[in-house]
């Protein structure tokens, strides 16, 4: 069939229309794709529902209903709105503002009808939220040598996620200072102690895993926890070491160095033992 | 074409109530389900929560959009819960009353389109940009490779759909703004630009419920007199033509074309009640009809 001007002009039209769709929606794709790829940067200071997985995989999860946030009994939770830093319409919270009260049922994670809030998560001590880090050990009271110890009283894990260990207090010489210590392995990240912290800004923050965590390389082992693992030590055990020393010297680790052996002093603590030692010395 | 404006002559010949029946009943049902939502953090009523990409309703039914589900299931989330049985419910209540339902009857950017439209009208604006009311096909294809490439939904961070119901129910914050460019785009850029040309919600439900059984049919369409003021209201005027003209060519009076979203307008403002809601099995072609008729009257 021979081609008509018409039909050449209306492919040719397809075409073009077809094309200008076509870059226009790309044009398009490009700006919200890289606005999405941007708007997956978390801030620090926002936190997400217990439950919630790293954050690429809550963003592909979680669609934005809000339920969860409806069912948190501390209004803890919001959705995010266009113009802030977080994902729009994505629950978080800020512990300075509203910390997350660790409701033993869990509501939030109830309610999330999706499984973006991982409905695995039944004991609330095993919410992963973030982890507190004690950030400014400049002005924190405690590091200063006073009793604040609130974040330490207020932790939902007393004694286990936060606790005090008590050091010299070098400036005063004669005082004790008690450091408030977090534990990565009990810590839920709940916020209670950042919003408790008395300073105008927190000493104490929760920060996301990857900011508030180191990582040893793969390769690491520490020594003795193999050790105790294995129960025997895993490389040949050290030969004892022995010193030559004169007969009667031994060697003291604690700070005195050589010293004659106890048992073989020729002076007693009673001076009459050694007068009374037969076949001592003149 | 008379001087009247669309729709004037219905009121004339139909009384006020009569020619707008269907968009009363539509403004009732957008601004009640939007009550729905809002009783809960208004007064405290809680028999909805959640929006429209999930609600739990008297705490028993679960209801999903399918759409931002199926997003969700591309960016590799293995989807589990009650959104599932959620998404299910939906679509079969669009299946019978007609996808894009959804987008004349449920969501709450139709008022501000529809407001846009109205005051085209009203204004007298002319004149408008050109594009393909595929780009919406388009738009949504994107929408699943984004979702796809990303690993996030990455529609949902400008959705203005969801944005402008979350926002009023959750708070708008500068939701607003991107409703007004939705608006400002449709009234001044291009007419029934968002809603039927650009919008992958409307794309999607169009698509989702093909089949569906509820459809407006052009029934007396051998009594129209070519007033134009259905074209002049409805929002997809595509849609009309094949089954108000298409007699000649044996196309049935049923408005097929998915992207018809059944708000009933062109009944309403029909003076000759050309057009009633009907379902898509009563599609047989008015020629037979009037055989049959004929065979009846003619000894």
């Amino acid at each position: 069939m021979a081609r008509t001007p018409s039909s050449k002009l209306s492919r040719r039209r397809f075409l073009v229309d077809t094309a200008r769709t076509a870059s226009g929606v790309l044009l398009f794709g490009l700006g919200v794709g890289l606005y999405a790829r941007r708007s997956e940067s978390l801030p620090a200071t926002a936190i997400r529902p217990p439950g919630a997985g790293p954050e690429r995989d809550f963003l592909g999860a979680c669609i934005r209903c809000g339920l969860c946030v409806r069912d948190c009994p501390y209004d803890t939770l919001r959705l995010a709105r266009p113009e802030e830093p977080v994902a729009t319409g994505t629950p978080f919270f800020e512990a300075r503002k509203i910390p997350c009260e660790m409701c033993e049922d869990i509501p939030c994670v109830k309610a999330c009808p999706t499984g973006a809030l991982d409905k695995d998560l039944t004991n609330i001590d095993d919410a992963r939220m973030g982890l507190a880090v004690l950030i400014d050990q400049e002005n924190c009271l405690n590091f200063l040598g006073l009793r604040c110890d609130v974040c330490y009283r207020v932790c939902p894990l007393i004694d286990k996620a936060i606790t005090l260990e008590a050091r010299h207090n070098v400036r005063s010489g004669k005082h004790a200072i008690f450091i408030p210590v977090v534990h990565s392995e009990a810590c839920t990240g709940c916020g209670k102690c950042e919003h408790a912290c008395v300073l105008d800004q927190a000493a104490i923050k929760v920060l996301p895993d990857k900011l508030a965590k180191g990582e040893l390389g793969r390769h690491y082992r520490v020594g003795w926890k193999e050790k105790q693992r294995a129960g025997k030590s895993l490389v040949t055990p050290d030969v004892e070491h022995q010193y030559n020393l004169p007969e009667g010297v031994e060697y003291d680790y604690e700070g005195e160095g050589l010293k004659m052996k106890q048992h073989d002093t020729p002076f007693a603590d009673n001076p009459l033992d050694t007068l009374n030692r037969k076949g001592g010395k003149p | 074409m008379s001087a009247l404006r669309p729709g004037q002559e219905a009121t004339l010949r139909k009384g006020w109530w009569r020619a707008h029946k269907w968009l009363l009943l539509r403004r009732v049902s957008q601004f009640g389900i939007l009550a729905l939502f809002l009783l809960g953090p208004w007064a405290g009523l809680w028999i909805v929560k959640g929006n429209l990409a999930s609600s739990l309703t008297l705490d028993v039914l679960p209801l999903t959009d399918p759409y931002v589900l199926l997003q969700s299931f591309l960016t590799g989330h293995a989807v589990a819960g009650t959104a599932l049985a959620g998404a299910a419910i939906v679509t079969v209540f669009y299946l019978i009353v007609g996808g894009r339902v959804y987008c004349s009857w449920v969501c709450p950017v139709n008022l501000v389109t529809d407001l846009a439209a109205w005051l085209r009208r009203r204004l007298n604006i002319k004149g408008s940009a050109r594009m393909s009311r595929q780009t919406r096909y388009w738009v949504l294809g994107l929408t699943f490779v984004l979702a796809f490439l990303t690993g996030t939904i990455a529609w949902e961070v400008v959705n203005p759909v969801s944005m402008l119901h979350r926002g009023l129910i959750f708070g708008m914050g500068f939701a607003w703004a991107i409703v007004l460019a939705v608006f400002l785009f449709d009234l001044f850029v291009l007419r029934h630009g968002w809603c039927g040309h650009v919008c992958p919600v409307g794309a999607f439900y169009s698509l989702l419920a093909m089949p569906s059984v509820v459809r407006v049919s052009a029934a007396a369409r051998e009594k129209c007199d070519d007033c134009m003021d259905c074209f002049a209201v409805c929002p997809e005027q595509q849609v009309i033509r094949p089954a108000l003209k298409g007699a000649d060519q044996g196309i049935g009076p049923v408005i097929l074309s998915p992207n018809c979203t059944n708000c009933g307008r062109c009944i309403d403002v029909c003076a000759l009640d050309v057009f009633r809601f009907s379902t898509r099995f009563s599609n047989a072609t008015t020629p037979h009809i009037r055989v049959a008729q004929n065979k009846e009257v003619s000894p």
